[in-house]
């Protein structure tokens, strides 16, 4: 066998997280017309002007088609044939509000997640056994399980719920900011969501405040031919700062899952949003079988001057991820960071980016990307520069480098740039790498078995981007990294 | 019990022979040198010592402190005890040179059953050998010879060699592309290693290493054989008459 054959073999991951919650669910049957909008909608008690965005967002939709241009195949979906809505029964009953103490959780939840290792006993977490300091927002298919540390958070001022609760209890900061930034008809999956959306976490940081702690939103998807359509919406006021991460897994299951999500972010003057991702939805079986589609919106407003958006990703699974965290640099003076790195393996295909609106003057954006392609997956990076006439002075930098292990895999760059103003300073940088022989050669004469040599090349390749991730996470993702990579050698 | 017995050995890449019958015996506490024209066969010699893929051992036995060394896996061998210096240090971005010889250092504890390193410990030890080597501790903080010169790729094979104390350490050319500085400063580390416990090979072209560390054997590869096995006068009669007359007298 060859070296390269036993790399390929090398990164056969098992995925950790495939196993199913056997619970009882409340899950609406299959389709999608108005109605379903509408049941949805009474499901969460939503005042009129919810129901009346849904509706038109999907009579949007309708009038739309499903884009094609993205470096990703799969067959049609039906759209017809999945269910929007699943919740567990348990849940269900406790009304429309997130339980109150962990008391009320059905134990079969509270174990899923300590399976999944989420931090969700308030007690255990402040001991100071894992995830100290973090509060945790729990969506389980369509609805928020429990939400910790609020009344922590509610002292500094901060709003940390699901989506569902801020819509009861903050309907005013929902009509204000809920679809300025991606406009319910933006695509036709953020048009999708925005009808059928269940769940997802609100934030929100008043004037002035720095949250006190991470807040990390953790989804997990485990109903059968459901789609998951999340919805989070994060704003800081002047001066306000958060850092925010989610994190997602699935049950290892044979048919394909959709998951759509929308997320925005609001910053205004002076105010600071770190958004970190780490997504391992389950990739799909060695010969391409399940896996979720992961067809995400997600874009930040930087909408006061001097205020920052970085995004931060770690994307690991998925069947196909076709997501371009995006920041508008509408303040003058305003940041936009875009830090990733995308593991594809298998049949994985992944088609990913950023997009840097430049608007204000002296706006920056910096872009690093990295891409490390293994098996037969193919992964794509896709990334947007653009420069308005108004923005004097702004300035990008991109930085795009691919790291190939095997040689039946692929990595590909569109990089588009549309400079409308000449004082614009723009750099891109590309390189392509394979995890060479000599280096695994290399590391193992010194000792190293070939699974360390490999996630030891792996992690230097992607250390830029770690950096970036809140100290715990960056551990997490290492691991993440090491479990994608991880196999039966020799 | 030799540390280190070669015999017979044949091994091709892609079909083409390259070894075609080596025969060399290292004990403990013995320094030999390897020394022949390009292309004949000195890094493949290495190379199948430390169990690079690709090549394959058609004939012969290798034996290394008791072990059937082609029975053993790279990685096997290494926390065995044998060090492989390479001629040409393969760049490792963004994988700090502590953060390897710290992996490397723990790899073989574990091996031995001892627990890892702990960092104080280790940061003393590390920064000693540092500036043994007439390094800066800057070196420790960047990525696996990254960047470095062709003399501070070298220089920081032979503080990895310090580090990991090989009962038998295979140093590839570690003397080429050396200043003159630098050559008395890697020839000082490997005198260090010297001792009645470890073997060294020195696989070199030049004479100028062998001043410094004299070796107690001189043998000359040519061809994918040793043709000619000496003390360290070979290395002399080498340097002054090149290899003609010594290849014409072997044949
Ligand atoms: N992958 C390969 N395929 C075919 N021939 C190879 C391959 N690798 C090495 N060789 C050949 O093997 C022979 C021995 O090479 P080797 O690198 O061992 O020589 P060397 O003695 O170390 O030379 P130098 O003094 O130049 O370092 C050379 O003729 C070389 O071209
Ligand atoms: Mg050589």
């Amino acid at each position: 066998m060859t070296e390269t054959q036993e790399l390929e073999q090398l990164v056969q991951r098992e995925y950790k997280y495939g196993f199913t919650t056997d619970i009882e669910q409340e899950i609406i049957p299959p389709g999608l017309d108005e109605d379903v909008v509408r049941m949805i909608s009474a499901k969460k008690n939503e005042p009129e002007f919810m129901l009346d965005w849904r509706l038109s967002a999907f009579r949007h939709w309708q009038t739309m088609t499903e884009p094609e241009w993205a470096h990703v195949h799969y067959p049609k979906i039906d759209y017809q044939a999945l269910s929007y809505y699943a919740a567990p029964k348990s849940q269900e009953e406790l009304d429309a509000d997130a339980p109150e103490s962990l008391d009320e959780v059905d134990p079969k939840l509270l174990e899923t997640y300590e399976k999944l290792g989420i931090p969700l006993h308030e007690r255990a977490v402040l001991a100071g056994v894992k995830g100290a300091n973090v509060a945790v927002d729990a969506v389980f298919d369509s609805v928020s399980v429990t939400t910790t540390f609020k009344d922590k958070l509610a002292e500094a001022g901060v709003i940390f719920c699901s989506f569902s609760e801020a819509v009861e209890n903050h309907p005013e900061l929902i009509k204000k900011y809920l679809g300025t930034v991606v406009p319910k008809g933006d695509n036709y999956f953020a048009a999708l969501n925005s009808a059928v959306f269940s769940d997802g976490s609100f934030v929100y940081v008043p004037k002035g405040v720095k949250c006190p702690m991470e807040l990390s939103t953790y989804f997990r998807i485990n109903a059968k031919n459901t789609g998951q359509f999340e919805r989070t919406l994060i704003i800081a006021e002047e001066g306000a700062s958060v850092s925010y991460l989610e994190g997602c897994t699935a049950p290892q299951r044979d048919e394909n899952q959709l998951h759509a999500a929308v997320v925005e972010l609001v910053a205004l003057d002076d105010a600071e949003i770190k958004y970190s991702t780490v997504q391992n939805w389950y990739p799909g079986d060695e010969e391409g079988k399940g896996g979720i589609y992961n067809f995400v919106t997600k874009r930040g407003d930087a909408r006061g001057d001097r205020s920052k958006i970085t995004w931060t990703q770690v994307e690991a699974g998925s069947a196909i991820t076709w997501k371009y965290p995006s920041c508008i640099l509408r303040g003058d003076d305003s940041v936009g960071e875009f830090y990733s790195v995308a593991v594809g393996n298998n049949y994985q295909q992944i088609d990913s980016g950023t997009k840097m609106i430049h608007l204000g003057k002296r706006t920056r954006s910096t872009i690093v990307s990295k891409g490390i392609s293994a098996g037969r997956a193919e992964n794509a990076y896709r990334g947007l520069v653009h420069i308005g006439k108004t923005a004097t002075d702004a300035r990008n930098f991109t930085q795009c480098d691919s790291l190939l292990i095997g040689d039946k895999c692929g990595a590909h760059t569109f990089p588009y740039v549309e400079a409308k103003n000449s004082t614009a300073q723009i750099e891109h940088e590309a390189t392509t790498s394979k995890v060479s022989d000599d280096q695994m050669f290399y590391l193992r004469s010194r000792g190293l078995s070939e699974e360390d040599a490999m996630n030891m090349v792996v992690n230097g390749f992607c250390k830029d981007v770690f950096n970036e991730l809140p100290m715990e996470f960056a551990v997490e993702a290492q691991a993440l990294l090491a479990v994608s990579l991880e196999g039966s050698v020799g | 019990m030799a540390l280190l017995e070669i015999k017979n050995l044949h091994a091709e890449i892609e079909g083409k022979e390259i070894l075609k019958g080596i025969n060399l015996t290292v004990n403990a506490g013995e320094v030999h040198a390897i020394m022949g024209p390009n292309g004949s066969g000195k890094s493949t010699l290495c190379h199948v010592l430390g169990g690079r893929e690709g090549y394959e051992v058609t004939q012969g036995t290798i034996t290394f402190d008791g072990h059937d060394l082609l029975e053993m896996e790279t990685e096997e061998r290494a926390i065995a005890g044998m060090l492989l210096g390479f001629q040409h240090p393969v760049e490792i971005p963004g994988v700090k040179n502590i953060y390897l010889l710290k992996e490397a250092l723990n790899a073989k504890r574990e091996a031995q059953g001892l627990d890892e390193v702990d960092t104080f410990t280790f940061m003393k030890q590390v920064r000693e050998l540092v500036a043994s080597m007439d390094m800066d501790d800057a070196f420790l903080h960047r990525g696996v010879n990254a960047g470095f010169s062709g003399g501070e790729k070298k220089r920081n094979e032979i503080l990895q060699m310090l580090l990991l104390e090989p009962k038998l350490a295979l140093l590839d050319e570690t003397d080429s592309g050396l200043d003159i500085d630098a050559l008395k400063v890697v020839s000082e580390g490997i005198n260090r290693m010297r001792g009645e416990e470890r073997g060294i090979i020195l696989v070199t072209h030049y004479q100028r290493l062998l001043n410094y560390v004299e070796p107690d054997f001189v043998h000359v590869l040519y061809k994918g054989k040793i043709i000619k096995s000496g003390d360290k006068t070979l290395a002399h009669r080498l340097e002054a008459e090149g290899y003609q007359e010594i290849l014409e007298e072997a044949s």
